[in-house]
């Protein structure tokens, strides 16, 4: 038993490490899991489940507001881009957060087709980093379940 | 005579964002701080007994029937907000008689240094950047401190003044010369005096949750 748990936790281990180095998370997801304990055992779910939900929601909007070329409400579209940067740097969804500085500056310069295209993306890396902690996550659970302990992963 | 049971510091939070309270709120309470979420300016006054004028908003007044049974040791708000925006929240603290004292720190995804130094003029004790973490946290012990040692202090004095040789227990800012002889004295109170130096490390050190610290048990004076 004690060997399925070490090979779990080294599978862990080494793809929450790989997300670091692909750039999928930062140094503030690290931090995020330092506020998780035995107290609030759910709490980076709970909040990248959160952040998840926003990005559908404000992905959604400025894409009705970008949809007519013609009637573009820009700021509409800024406040959006605004709140996604915000939570996915609280978050340390890296990826996504690039894509929000770029889609900020396109916003700035009220270029549509450029907003359109840092839309697709960041829908493309919310998606993917969604499918990529719900990996993670998994992993968690069949370490718990087989009764080890999740490591302790510092990035230096 | 002991401590008051309820040694932890209370945070009033306010952020429009709920991911952002969510996130405020654990930061606070893994600082083993009781924390009050709210999302807004108006509601942050309310909840600390002020009523805003609704024809007036520049007037305030404490509200009659309000209570402030919760006492606040720190108000930590999101800079821009709908409606009332922190530094407007920062100012009606700041202008008002019974919350003034109350420090306020302010919190802001943008780094704009005119900003900055607007709302630490304006009285702010510190400016955090979000991404808010642990560590900044630590920054704030200091703040509260002040305010649950001034009401401490009065207490004390309080309680010392029908005592025949009166201990001198002075603002937290004043260096502390004259330790008090007293047997009587609790090393809380004493801790509590000792405290009050200008020294806010010192502060930290001594007033700990572990009690690794030692005790005053044998004091002379040294004048």
């Amino acid at each position: 038993m004690n060997t399925i748990v070490a090979q779990l936790q080294r599978q862990f281990q080494g793809y929450i490490v790989s997300l670091y180095q692909q750039g999928y998370l930062d140094n503030q997801f690290t931090e995020l899991r330092k506020l998780q304990d035995e107290g609030s055992p759910d709490f980076v779910a709970e909040v990248v489940s959160l952040f998840f939900d926003d990005c559908a929601k404000l992905i959604n909007d400025m894409s009705t507001s970008l949809e007519r070329p013609d009637h573009v409400d820009f700021k509409q579209v800024d406040s959006g881009v605004h709140q996604l940067k915000g939570s996915s740097s609280s978050v340390g969804a890296r990826r996504v957060k690039s894509v929000c500085i770029a889609f900020k500056e396109c916003c700035d310069v009220q270029n549509r087709e450029g907003c359109l295209r840092c839309l697709q993306q960041v829908d493309y890396e919310y998606k993917m980093l969604k499918t990529k902690l719900q990996d993670l996550f998994n992993l968690e659970q069949q370490i718990l379940q087989a009764g080890g302990t999740i490591p302790q992963v510092s990035m230096n | 005579m002991g401590m008051e049971t309820e040694s932890q510091f209370h945070v009033l939070a306010v952020d429009d964002s709920l991911f952002d309270r969510k996130m405020i709120e654990r930061l606070l309470q893994k600082s083993s701080c009781q924390v009050t979420t709210v999302d807004s300016g108006s509601k942050a006054l309310e909840f600390l007994g002020l009523r805003v004028d609704d024809e007036d908003p520049n007037v305030l007044s404490t509200s009659p029937h309000i209570h402030q049974e919760v006492e606040i040791n720190l108000i930590i708000t999101d800079y821009c907000m709908p409606g009332m925006t922190g530094y407007d929240l920062l100012k009606k603290v700041k202008e008002s008689a019974a919350f003034k004292s109350i420090p306020v720190v302010i919190m802001s995804s943008e780094n704009v240094p005119a900003r900055i130094s607007r709302c630490l003029e304006e009285g702010a004790e510190e400016f955090f950047l979000k991404p808010v973490k642990l560590a900044d946290l630590t920054k704030l012990k200091p703040h509260m401190m002040k305010t649950k040692l001034k009401k401490e202090s009065e207490k004390s004095a309080k309680e010392e003044e029908s005592e025949v040789s009166k201990p001198e227990i002075e603002e937290e800012e004043a260096v502390i010369e004259i330790l008090p002889l007293h047997q009587e004295l609790e090393s809380e109170q004493l801790e509590t005096i000792v405290s009050s130096s200008n020294k806010r490390k010192a502060m930290e050190e001594v007033i700990s949750t572990d009690r690794s610290r030692p005790k005053y048990n044998d004091i002379t004076t040294s004048v």
